[in-house]
């Protein structure tokens, strides 16, 4: 109790005096970065998870060969959450006499519950977002379907037994998906139509689906449950199992954001560490002092602690405050460039987190020196150098590094990624011991040949060698940290325009019969459109794995994988290997393995099908099996939407059996009448527009990259800390030489002049170290982790020396401008 | 006050604490600038310079001893002595550093850092500092008073040889009577003023 009261009283005394200030600064920065980080990331990731769920068109959906159990939406609604159904089923739709095969999607009310179906008061033309679903007795045909059976809007479509009157034409829905499940064109008519089309009879086949969507803890609470419920014939998917495309940008842009946050976390453990440093520093005279009157070292431990614990609790309120106001600013001023219009609201989880890592970067960082503190004798009092006994590596380091490995690996929670972390941390640590100590001897040597202020500023950075150690980790870490960022950054901009170009294929064309390729061709061409690479496709069923029939095997509970295994395939054969395919294991076919039965997987399908090379897989196409080898497996780009597949033949295997070709093309938008001559001239030929998958796509990554921009302007701010910190650490120091100096005869210019030569020299060799650890880290992130390609740059050695240096000496020289402006009478008084 | 020291003079201050020795210290150096009156240093009107004038002053006519020695830790004992020459834009600093230290009995330590010097040698590389630029003015604040007895007569014995070899002006403030009692002239105060 006396020691809080203590504690509290020369915590006041202090706060008056100014001398907290920078250490209360430090703290609160920190928090405000990693909480405006947390809430920043939060609130984006759950944007991008809401822009993903659309594919879904709910956050969770549960398919089924057979009607759902009213079980399952009774409990979604007893947890709050929004439900709808589908129905899907084949069948033919008539206009008259002409007729085409639809894909008829039967929905209720709320469809969809993430997403949006576009639709046109034309076919093929640019969508508008519907409100509701089509009112019973209303159909929305797809362009296709419309075109292909000379229908329009008012036109009455027959669909078994009722007649439904066309209002609107289908443009995209939002679970039309990335692959080509469906070939038939789409109609969306209202569930309560269903009875009376009497298209329901045993043994019809009818895919029912039940969507929910609802707050993240809701939907993973009602996954977890559903999982336990749902019989063995349900599959349910959610935002992972969504497509290739959106989940590969989902991914990317996940690890990045927490691959940010945790540099902000570890730029504010080093401005900790040294205001901790500083905190001690000063108060190695106030705790002898203590010691002399009387008081034992747990006394005097007490009362350091408490009152950085009263710092830490008053830091993290304002830094939270600050870190939240900061990301919503932000996220205002830049809401116009989200696709969603209202973000998901922030969970209040960053300022738990904020505040825990506070007290742990506190206990990891500035507890060791306050022990340190502890120990430092009474006879200070008398002999000013006696300072505390040397500390314990182990006590001192220890629970910095504990903290430090802890933080990485809570943010990044994979082993092989934390590995790497961890492991350049150490590195780039150990490397900038050895600069400083370089740096030491270095200017020893170099320091006799230059003049008076560059001498003096460089001998600084000499004696303080301990600190300019710790200094040019810390700027070498800033520095480091955001020319990463920035490397990676142009690196995924460019990877993602080089992915996604303004002419990417808008459209993909399907079920091409060989006898029209050609003709077909030639017609896209015609219009302008330019096609991407023609190849065959032909429908098959992997039946047995070394000779073990795949059914028994692999019909599991994994969801979406064990389907991609056991359902039909699409197979296609090739000779040349795409530019966006790359063989990771094997080897593509030469000329010489024509004719041979070899296929090639992509990674995909393997994971699915758990095969290596060299496994035999057995295909059962159209009643005829074939036994082929593995002889290579692809890592296949499936953001480039040219056509690709799952599994492709060697040349020579399938050239016999009957199948389709398909290809994509890039249309020019406003390009309808075209699209409906075609379907009319190719009435066998399915039509997908992709271009609404692909603004979603786009949406996603703008997303990503914005959400990266917003987290570099905190890590900015953290650095700066780090670098305030760092300076106000020296700062009683240099008031006391350059009072010194002036009483020598130094202008204040030489001075200035002294302290811009050592801060530009440490702000050059932190440059220097943060460009050549960043390179590192970029080649090893960018090829490793993120798998794009990794090019060589030097302007981050410019922008690193240079800005280094910038920075560090602006810094510097704001931070110490008051002590160059030290009246030379306090060397008399010192 | 009203106080004149001629060229070439010693001069002792000496008063209790809070006298204001240290403050008649800092106005006849140009380190502070009276409220009112004038200092003339060396012909020289102080409170007609602003700062940096006075700094300029300072480094070519005014070497400083302190109690405390001051000198700069970053920079060896060499270096240290180089500094007011530097300041004062001369070509020559190293050798007339080197000569200087020589002259103090340091020609050995003379690439060693004040931590590794002794206090006796640390007042003896301050002492080198100061009479490095030949200053017309050395001026002393209590420059024996951190040194044991025995180093601290051998510092004043350096001080009071190189005083009348280099016909420097010196203004002494100690309470160490015999060391005031080798100037010329020993000036009291008490309570700002001199008795």
């Amino acid at each position: 109790m006396k020691a809080v009261r203590l504690a509290l009283r020369t915590l006041l005394r202090e706060w008056r005096s100014g001398e907290l200030g920078v250490l209360l600064l430090a703290l609160t920065v920190a928090v405000a970065a990693l909480t405006g980080v947390g809430f920043l990331v939060g609130r984006i990731s759950a944007a991008v998870a809401l822009q993903a769920s659309s594919v879904l068109a709910a956050d969770l959906r549960l398919g089924s060969p057979r009607p759902l159990s009213e079980d399952y939406f009774a409990e979604a609604a007893r947890r709050g959450l929004a439900s709808a159904r589908t129905a899907r089923l084949l069948s033919v739709v008539f206009n008259g006499d002409a007729s085409q095969l639809a894909n008829i999607e039967a929905v209720t009310a709320g469809y969809p519950l993430r997403g949006r179906v576009l639709t046109a008061g034309e076919p093929f033309a640019q969508g508008t977002a519907a409100s509701g679903i089509p009112a019973p007795g209303e159909v929305w045909p797809a362009s296709k379907l419309l075109a292909t059976v000379g229908a329009a809007v008012g036109s009455q479509l027959t669909i078994g037994a009722a007649t439904l009157r066309v209002t609107r034409v289908l443009i995209s829905r939002p679970d039309q998906g990335g692959t080509f499940a469906e070939l038939a064109p789409s109609l969306i008519m209202n569930a309560a139509d269903l009875p009376a089309t009497r298209l329901i009879q045993p043994g019809s086949r009818v895919s029912y689906a039940g969507l929910f969507a609802g707050d993240r803890a809701g939907i993973e609470a009602f996954k977890a449950w559903l999982t336990g419920h749902r019989r063995d014939d349900e599959r349910l998917r959610d935002i992972s199992d969504a497509s290739p495309q959106v989940r590969n940008a989902v991914d990317r842009a996940g690890r990045f954001l927490s691959l940010a946050s945790l540099v902000s976390v570890l730029l504010c453990a080093v401005a900790v560490a040294l205001s901790a440093r500083r905190y001690v520093y000063r108060h190695l005279d106030t705790v002898a002092l203590l010691k002399t009157l009387g008081a034992t070292r747990a006394f005097t431990l007490a009362v350091a602690a408490l009152q950085l614990l009263a710092l830490a609790l008053a830091a993290a309120l304002a830094g939270s405050a600050l870190g939240f106001l900061a990301q919503e600013w932000l996220l205002r001023t830049i809401r116009g460039l989200l696709a969603v219009g209202e973000l998901p609201r922030a969970s209040l989880t960053p300022l738990a987190l904020g505040f825990v890592t506070a007290i742990a970067v506190l206990a990891g960082f500035a507890l060791p020196p306050l022990i340190q503190l502890s120990r430092v004798p009474a006879l200070r009092v008398l002999r000013r150098d006696a300072g505390p006994p040397p500390p314990l590596v182990l006590l001192a380091f220890g629970p910095a590094v504990a903290v430090v490995l802890g933080l990485i690996y809570w943010v990044v929670l994979e082993v092989r990624l934390f590995g790497y972390l961890a492991l350049g941390l150490a590195v780039f640590l150990a490397v900038l011991a050895l600069a400083g100590t370089g740096l030491v001897l270095l200017a020893g040597r170099l320091r006799g040949r230059v003049g008076v202020a560059w001498r003096y500023g460089v001998a600084n950075l000499s004696r303080r060698h301990a600190e300019s150690v710790v200094q040019l980790v810390a700027f070498g870490t800033g520095i480091m940290v955001l020319l990463l960022l920035g490397i990676i950054r142009s690196d995924l901009n460019s990877d993602w325009r080089r992915t996604l170009p303004p002419d990417l294929p808008n459209y993909f064309f399907i079920n091409i019969p060989p006898a029209e390729r050609d003709a077909f061709i030639r017609f896209v061409q015609a219009q302008g459109a330019r096609t991407t690479r023609v190849l065959p496709m032909i429908r098959g069923r992997l039946t047995a794995i070394n000779g073990q029939p795949l059914a028994a095997a692999h019909r599991g509970e994994r969801g979406e994988e064990d389907t991609l295994a056991t359902r039909e395939q699409n197979l296609t054969w090739a000779t040349e290997l795409g530019a966006d395919n790359r063989v990771i294991a094997g080897r593509w076919w030469t000329a010489a393995d024509a004719g041979k039965p070899l296929v090639s997987l992509a990674s995909e399908m393997q994971g699915a099908l758990g095969v290596q090379l060299g496994d035999r897989l057995t295909f059962d196409i159209g009643g005829e099996r074939i036994e082929t080898t593995v002889a290579s497996i692809r890592k296949v780009k499936w953001d480039t939407f040219q056509p690709n597949f799952f599994i492709v033949f060697a040349p020579g295997v399938l050239d016999a059996v009957a199948g389709t070709y398909m290809t994509s093309a890039y249309f020019t938008p406003g390009t309808s009448r075209t699209l409906a001559a075609l379907a009319h001239r190719f009435p066998s030929v399915s039509i997908f527009d992709i271009e609404e998958l692909l603004t979603q796509v786009r949406a996603v990554l703008d997303k990503a990259a914005l959400a990266v921009q917003s987290v570099f302007v905190f890590t900015l701010f953290a650095g700066l800390t780090v670098l305030l910190a760092a300076v106000q650490s020296s700062r009683d120091e240099r008031r006391y030489e350059s009072a010194m100096l002036r009483t020598l005869g130094a202008s204040r210019g030489t001075v200035l002049a002294g302290v811009l030569a050592e801060f530009i020299t440490l702000g050059i060799m932190s440059g220097l170290l943060a460009a050549a650890g960043a390179s590192l880290g970029a080649y090893l992130l960018t090829t490793r982790w993120l798998e794009l390609r990794y090019v060589f740059e030097l302007t981050p050695w410019a922008v690193g020396i240079l800005g280094g240096a910038l920075l560090v000496a602006t810094g510097g020289w704001l931070a110490t401008r008051s002590v160059v402006n030290q009246s030379p009478l306090s060397t008399l008084r010192a | 006050m009203s106080l004149e020291i001629a060229r070439g003079e010693s001069v002792a201050v000496a008063g209790p604490s809070g006298a204001g020795k240290s403050t008649l210290l800092a106005l006849l150096a140009g380190l502070d600038a009276p409220t009112s009156g004038r200092v003339f240093l060396a012909g020289t009107d102080l409170t007609q310079l602003d700062e940096d004038g006075r700094a300029r002053l300072r480094a070519t006519r005014v070497g400083f001893v302190f109690q405390a020695f001051h000198l700069i830790p970053a920079l060896t004992a060499l270096e240290n002595v180089m500094l007011p020459l530097e300041l004062a834009g001369r070509p020559d600093a190293r050798r007339a550093a080197r000569e200087t230290l020589a002259l103090v009995g340091l020609a050995a330590r003379t690439g060693h850092y004040p931590r590794q010097l002794s206090g006796g040698e640390q007042q003896r590389v301050a002492i080198a500092r100061a009479f490095v630029t030949r200053p017309a003015v050395l001026f002393a604040d209590e420059p024996t008073g951190n040194l044991d007895t025995a180093t601290g007569s051998r510092v004043g014995e350096l001080l009071f040889e190189l005083n009348a070899s280099a016909h420097t002006t010196l203004v002494l403030v100690t309470h160490d009577r015999e060391l005031a009692a080798r100037c010329r002239r020993s000036l009291r105060m008490e309570a700002g003023r001199l008795l």
